[in-house]
């Protein structure tokens, strides 16, 4: 039998013989899907909000109707003073209220400016500013039909979002899930299974065999590729069948990609397992230095313009920032290679600088 | 080409201030059956792992089946069979797929492993176990059955480090007759090992004190030369100097 061919068919064993651990990486990554989606929606909806209003009017009652027959706000109350907001607040029951002025009637016939408040609960920036956006939005349009009736020239600002007008927050969570899904699929199972032959003494048997590291690091981490694709196929299929989410660009380029992402991941894994002497560190060293980079450097969770200038320098280093401007171009923008050849090949660089790294250091690290 | 199986000249091995191998000279013949003795820490183990190709030399020179340690590592990685101390088998795969897994990396044909399994599992009486999971098998059996899968591809050279480990003695006495057998075949076998009784099974034995060679020869020639009547004795003597 051919030397390589047995080496991948006995890792496969490994790999089909511990079920449980089989089934969880597989199904995992299903199950996290559904989670995000139906449960950690950032997107915006049923917002509970109160209108200040000291001097009801034609046109503010017009205001107070938009909101109130928007589908994303609540419409809790109108009240004449801002006495009731902080305890609406404190306790909950508000997200958000709208100010307006004392005559608001009189200041939008006139020309002067009508200041209104907008007070939004920042406890979540997130969503704090989503709602932020969505109430300007419908202030700013009521605004502008009442001016032209008054029959002057205002500026018309109108906002909108590209490629996710909605906001949907499936687009933004798959992409950043593939990625945290292939971190630990790819580089912490390579990363334990490397290291487990170390623990059993397996792998010196396989050094001082005639196979070439390089075989050894091959042959260990091809079922693992298969592994990461089936996963990257099951989370697109579920974001796409349940969810709805959207591929605008090419469905080939985007596996490729997921496959170029899936070998940086499992090269990953191999420098750490040549790092790591035993299975817990691997471990350990897999989601301290992986998974948390990949969750929160990566412009998953975090937006990378929130963060302090050396962290966001540090992002540059980190493969799933690339990968997810990558996903992101192809699923929502329907980007092509075109636009996504630099990104790709720094990819394509971290992975091979990573592979040369961690197939020499396997070679002499042996002690 | 050396007429010996193994062949070193200063052979030495050093991590950081620390000299774990110093200035290891000494040969092997062909077919001859070696034991490496020594206290735990004397550098057996070290010294192995620099012949097999685990752990580059700091200094010296050693061919191995005729090929240098240093130049040619892949013919010497055809060339000899290693057991080492942890027990080295797969847990999960069967007692056939073991075998065909080594066989495979070795480069033998499938008409080969079949021929092989059957008569290496005939010899140690495990072929009622061919389909079982390794795990589920005996320890003593799977010492021997590690050792005739480090025997599988016929290696010139079949280095053991410290092969029976908590093992009983009767297992042990089985485990060496399979050695000797080996032997008689024409496959050179260093062992090394801190059981005494088992020395006196060697052809020839070193024994290791710090890094170094203290005593070489036949079991007879070490007794005479420190005026000794057994092994155990000149064990102590070289171990714990005070101590005699």
């Amino acid at each position: 039998m051919n030397a390589f061919a047995g080496f991948v068919r006995k890792e496969a064993f490994h790999i089909l013989r511990d079920r449980q651990t089989f089934w969880i990486l597989l199904l995992m990554p299903l199950v996290q899907v559904l989670i995000f989606g139906y449960a950690v929606r950032t997107d915006v909806r049923d917002v509970r909000i109160a209108i200040v209003d000291p001097t009801p009017s034609t046109a503010t009652r017009a205001l107070v109707q938009r909101f109130a027959s928007s589908t994303r706000f609540q419409l809790m109350g109108v009240y004449p003073t801002m006495q009731s907001l902080d305890d609406g607040f404190r306790s909950g029951v508000l997200r958000q209220a709208v100010v307006l002025p004392r005559d608001a009637d009189r200041l939008l016939r006139g020309q002067a400016t009508l200041p209104i408040q907008l007070i939004t609960d920042g406890a979540d920036p997130n969503t704090g500013s989503v709602m932020q956006s969505y109430a300007t939005a419908i202030i700013q349009r009521w605004h502008a039909e009442s001016v032209v009736r008054a029959g002057s020239l205002r500026i018309d600002l109108a906002t909108r979002m590209r490629y996710n007008p909605t906001l949907e927050s499936v687009n933004l969570f798959v992409p950043g899930l593939i990625a945290l899904v292939l971190t630990i699929v790819s580089a912490m199972m390579t990363a334990i299974s490397i290291t487990r032959e170390k623990e059993t003494g397996t792998m010196e048997m396989l050094l001082v065999s005639p196979l070439h590291p390089w075989a050894i690091v091959a042959g260990k981490v091809a079922p693992y590729v298969a592994m990461g694709f089936a996963n990257v196929l099951l989370v697109l299929g579920a974001a796409w069948g349940v969810f709805g989410m959207p591929l605008r660009g090419s469905l080939v380029l985007l596996l490729a990609e997921c496959l170029l992402y899936i070998l940086n991941a499992l090269a990953l894994g191999i420098v750490i397992s040549t790092s790591a002497q035993t299975q817990r560190t691997a471990m350990i060293a897999a989601l301290a230095g992986l998974l948390l980079p990949t969750l929160m450097l990566s412009g998953f969770i975090f937006p990378l313009e929130s963060l302090p200038t050396p962290l966001r320098l540090f992002t540059n280093i980190v493969p799933a920032r690339w990968f997810l401007l990558i996903v992101r171009g192809i699923m929502v923008k329907g980007a092509g290679l075109a636009t996504l050849w630099q990104e790709t090949l720094i990819l394509v660089g971290m992975t091979l600088a990573l592979l040369v790294l961690g197939a020499r250091r396997l070679a002499i690290r042996l002690d | 080409m050396s007429a010996f199986a193994i062949e070193t000249h200063g052979l030495t091995r050093r991590f950081g201030e620390f000299v774990a191998v110093r200035d290891l000279t000494f040969h092997v013949a062909q077919g001859e059956v070696f034991g490496f003795l020594g206290a735990n820490g004397a550098g057996k183990t070290t010294a192995m792992r620099m012949l097999i190709g685990l752990l580059e030399p700091s200094d010296g020179s050693a061919q191995v089946a005729g090929y240098d340690i240093a130049t040619d590592s892949e013919a010497v990685r055809r060339n000899i069979g290693y057991m080492s101390q942890k027990f080295s088998l797969y847990d999960d795969l069967t007692v056939q797929e073991n075998i065909t897994l080594y066989g495979g990396i070795y480069g033998l044909s499938n008409a080969q492993i079949a021929e092989r399994t059957h008569a290496l599992l005939g010899r140690i009486g495990l072929e009622h176990a061919r389909k079982e999971l390794v795990r589920r098998i005996p320890l003593g059996w799977k010492q021997q059955l590690a050792l005739s899968v480090a025997l599988l591809h016929e290696p010139k050279i079949v280095f053991l480090d410290e092969p029976t480990g908590g093992v009983d003695p009767i297992t042990r006495r089985r485990f060496w007759e399979l050695i000797y057998e080996t032997a008689a075949a024409g496959t050179t076998v260093l062992v090394t090992t801190h059981y005494l009784d088992e020395a006196e099974y060697c052809d020839r034995l070193s024994i290791m004190v710090e890094g170094a060679i203290a005593a070489m020869g036949t079991p007879g020639e070490v007794k005479r030369e420190f005026g000794v009547t057994s092994l155990d004795e000149l064990f102590l003597q070289l171990t714990r100097p005070g101590a005699a």
